[in-house]
């Protein structure tokens, strides 16, 4: 059950620009995520992280190689029902929600756009599940805080009922004590609803947090894969993620030892 | 040593429509030729603590203090003439969003060249190109020719953080205001930026106070760190000592930092305490009571 | 004291941190607008200015004190008095009943003109910029060329072919005014089309014309309305112009531009009789201006704030 694939990516290429300006931004990517694993994608600033998930979830049309979703192969125009299988939850909690839109007409927007119904009762509920207290619905986006912002990111997300959450820094623009509820609040959600989640942090601690196995990716590559238990021992196989480990560690406040 | 900044009783105030929201309520500090970190969660204050020494916030906003001065001018009585030669050449601020600070329909290799030109530091031509990509390089931009021609768009999060940084440090100035200036960069990529700024503050005297929120940085890259909570300090301590802070406020955000050697089931979550917002604060492990 | 009771009640209700419906909301957020708006002064005046202009249109049959189109060729030319407060014209007609029947031609110019190119401007523009490429490209280069001539210029080519009145004349402006409505509505889309939000519904599924017409449409409405707004006084000018040249409205209707023209062999001995419908078209453009620039300020700041 658990090891069926939900994510098969095999040789995935995305390319930008022509002449001399073209980039590899993702050049031959391959890696499996099974379903209810949460997966990590760390590497590189510029490395393409961002980019595959652009490609998983249908924003970035034009890549070469073979994606399968599900069990489905991953269409390269989507049709409105892909959509119901994955979705994303962006960096930035300023600019991912339609500041003239109150948070009742943001969550019930995709009910509208698949025609379902009962959409008072299910906007209702996903306020709920990512701890919102539902007087908040008629707030503007400005009304809030980052850390709201984001859980209502999150149940936007959510909302469609989805198997595969893509997650691109979802914390890395909250300060500490909003990042701990948010992935507290991740974790939850993945366990209740057996969601799938393929994230990609910066902070190797955020990644360990929640993920099983992670994947490091350099200059469009995917240089190694490791599980969690490596990266808490710090056995790696290439220099790169060794020096991403130990820049992580290096830092950590409780080792005063180390610090300088 | 002469201080460079010395703010004394900041307080900012928003003007609104329910009336008058206190953001800053009397801060007080002064910077050397040092490294000073801000830490403290969304709305403490922060950015509005670095907008008021730059003099960047609207109208709305109601400005005191005791005292406000860079090198010995007052802040707060300067003309906007020489506000303008301050900032840009003398104090420049890193913004926290670079989305919002690039221009998004200009090539950013244009836009670097501009801010070359601006500080007299351009030369023309190839000259100047070849100044924008050796920028670009020190920033540790892989390929500085396709960025140079590239919109701010077409460029990753973390790329675009370091061309805005790249631009700010043209100007060579006597202090930096950093707001979250890594928070998009990965650990190597940083550690090679903060050694670029770690180098300006040792070698050339400038000031720099780091904002961020991420207290494994500040904590081993900054000399001091001031703690903010609800517009107010209520800590400050050397940033080696960090781990060793006393207010519960700050315990609260250390306890909740995930941590790649010990895994833990929960993350511990904060719970505020309405007593912080004008309780006790603590000054290098010391309790004083304002 | 139950009246300031009530009124603070109003105000909290509006003001409320937490909203119990939409409509609280909305009227909430109009509210702060409202009171911000009210601060400019110059805003109000030009309120102000265009309130009178509706209001003297909509009673115009009640407030004027002659028939606009009666003559009496024994008072023609009868300076500003008693019994005929701005005077007569040429042929004994009241000008001041002839100004308040202008302003329903003026208010239905505007008004015509507003609904129609407004909504074409903004189609073409949001449509341009989400998609770019080809479609961009063609929608632009139509813009240029309408953009390339001067606005009276090609208002007369219209009016020449479709021959002279007002309802021609109203759809010759109306061609005239979109491209630059259009203008500012693609670059608007431009900088939004990018943004995360637009990326959130689209992998909701949404249609690009959902995205368009329900997201990007209600964000890029406010600068087009401010645009329209200051383009008012210029769509005021040129039907008057129309008007003066005797292509827009035909005689007797008391347009403005028209009794300009008429006036204009008094202007040295009679001076009120151009004078007066000039000072009208003055007023009502000064309005436009004011108003326009009080909702730039307004909507200025809440753009900087995202
Ligand atoms: N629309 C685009 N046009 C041209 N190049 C692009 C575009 N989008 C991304 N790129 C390029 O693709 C590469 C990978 O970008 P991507 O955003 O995937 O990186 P990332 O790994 O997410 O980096 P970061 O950690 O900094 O966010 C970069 O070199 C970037 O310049
Ligand atoms: N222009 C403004 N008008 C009104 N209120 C403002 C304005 N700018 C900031 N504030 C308020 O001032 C407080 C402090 O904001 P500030 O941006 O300084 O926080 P911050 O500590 O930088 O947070 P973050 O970590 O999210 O960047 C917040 O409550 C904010 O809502
Ligand atoms: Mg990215
Ligand atoms: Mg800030």
């Amino acid at each position: 059950m658990t090891a069926s694939p939900m994510i098969v990516v095999d040789d995935l290429a995305v390319h930008f620009g022509e002449g001399r300006d073209s980039v590899r931004a993702v050049d031959g990517v391959s890696f499996q995520v099974h379903e209810g694993e949460s997966y990590g994608l760390v590497g590189e600033s510029g490395s393409g992280k961002s980019t595959v998930l652009r490609v998983l979830c249908g924003l970035q049309q034009q890549w070469q190689g073979r994606v399968t979703l599900a069990g489905a192969p991953l269409p390269k125009r989507p049709r409105r029902d892909f959509f119901l299988r994955v979705q994303m939850v962006f960096q930035d909690p300023y600019g991912s929600l339609h500041p003239r839109f109150t948070i009742d007409a943001t969550l019930s927007e995709p009910l509208a756009i698949h025609g379902i119904g009962e959409r008072r009762e299910r906007v209702h509920r996903a306020l709920e599940a990512v701890g919102l207290d539902p007087a908040f619905r008629f707030r503007f986006p400005h009304q809030l805080s980052g850390g709201q912002r984001q859980r209502v990111a999150i149940a936007r997300a959510l909302i469609l009922e989805p198997r595969v959450l893509l997650l691109d820094e979802p914390t890395s623009a909250l300060d500490v004590s909003v990042q701990a509820e948010i992935l507290n609040l991740l974790a939850r959600l993945r366990r209740e609803h057996g969601l799938t989640y393929l994230l990609v942090s910066h902070d190797l601690a955020v990644v360990a947090h929640l993920c099983s196995r992670i994947a490091v990716m350099q200059g469009g590559q995917l240089v190694e894969q490791l599980s969690v238990e490596d990266l808490r021992r710090g056995s790696a196989a290439t220099d790169y993620t060794r020096d991403l480990i130990a820049a992580s560690s290096g830092e950590i406040i409780a080792q005063p030892a180390q610090s300088t | 040593m002469a201080a460079l900044l010395n703010v004394d009783n900041l307080q900012v105030a928003f003007r609104g429509p329910r009336g008058e929201v206190p953001a800053v309520r009397g801060v007080s500090f002064s910077l050397g030729r040092e490294k000073l970190g801000i830490v403290g969660e969304s709305g403490s204050g922060k950015s509005t603590i670095g907008r008021a020494i730059l003099r960047l916030l609207p109208d709305s906003a109601r400005v005191t203090a005791d005292r406000l001065t860079f090198e010995g001018q007052d802040l707060l009585g300067l003309s906007p003439r020489a506000l303008r030669n301050l900032r840009g050449r003398h104090i420049t601020m890193v913004m926290q969003d670079p989305r919002y600070s690039l221009n998004p329909v200009l090539p950013v290799g244009d836009q670097i060249a501009e801010t070359l030109r601006v500080h007299g530091a351009g030369g023309r031509g190839r000259e100047l190109y070849r100044k924008v990509l050796d920028i670009l390089e020190a920033v540790q931009i892989r390929d500085p020719e396709r960025v140079y021609r590239a919109y701010p768009h077409e460029l990753s999060g973390g790329m675009g953080q370091r061309a805005m940084i790249a631009m700010m440090l043209i100007a060579d100035p006597r202090l930096l205001i950093a707001d979250e200036p890594t928070s998009a960069l990965d650990v190597t990529v940083r550690r090679q930026i903060l050694s670029i700024l770690d180098d300006l503050v040792s070698r050339r005297g400038m000031g720099l106070i780091l904002i961020s929120h991420d207290l494994n940085l500040v904590a081993g890259f900054c000399d001091r760190v001031l703690i903010l909570y609800a517009g107010r300090v209520v800590e400050e301590i050397e940033a080696r000592n960090l781990h060793a802070c006393r207010h519960p406020y700050s315990r609260g955000l250390l306890a909740s930092l995930p941590r790649l050697e010990q895994p833990v089931g929960e993350l511990a979550t904060l719970q505020r305490d309405p007593a912080w917002l004008d309780g006790p604060v603590y000054r290098f492990g010391e309790e004083v009571s304002r | 004291m139950s009246e300031t009771l009530s009124t603070a009640g109003w105000r909290a209700w509006l003001l409320s941190e937490r909203p119990q419906s939409a409509l609280q909301a909305r009227l909430g957020q109009a509210w702060l607008s409202w009171n911000a708006f009210q601060r400019n002064r110059l805003a109000m005046l030009g309120l102000a200015l265009i309130l009178l202009l509706v209001l003297v249109a909509a009673f115009a049959p009640w407030i004027s004190p002659y028939e606009p189109n009666v003559q009496n060729l024994r008072l023609r030319l009868q300076p500003p008095g008693a019994a005929h407060w701005l005077g007569t014209d040429e042929l004994g007609r009241d000008i001041l009943s002839r100004i308040i029947h202008g302003a329903r031609i003026t208010l239905y110019i505007v008004t015509l003109v507003v609904v129609i190119a407004a909504p074409i401007g903004l189609l073409v523009g949001t449509v341009a910029g989400y998609f770019g490429g080809w479609v961009d490209a063609v929608l632009m280069r139509l813009t240029d060329i309408f953009l390339a001539f001067p606005r009276l210029i090609l208002a007369l080519a219209f009016v020449a072919a479709l021959g002279p009145g007002i309802d021609n004349a109203v759809i010759a402006i109306a061609i005239t005014a979109w491209p630059a409505y259009a203008r500012v509505a693609r670059a608007e889309t431009l900088t939004l089309r990018r943004s995360d939000f637009i990326a959130a519904v689209r992998i909701q599924g949404a249609g690009a014309f959902r995205i368009i017409g329900r997201h990007i449409m209600p964000l890029c409405l406010p600068s087009v309305i401010v645009r329209v707004t200051l383009d008012m006084a210029g769509i005021i000018l040129t039907a008057a112009g129309l008007g003066f040249l005797g292509l827009g409205a035909q005689p007797p209707a008391p347009e403005w531009g028209a009794m300009i023209s008429t006036g204009r062999a008094y202007l040295l001995d009679q001076w009120w009789v151009a004078t007066i419908p000039g000072l009208a078209i003055c007023l009502v453009s000064l309005g436009f201006n004011l108003l326009g620039d009080g909702l730039r300020d307004l909507l200025d700041p809440k753009r900087r704030g995202g």
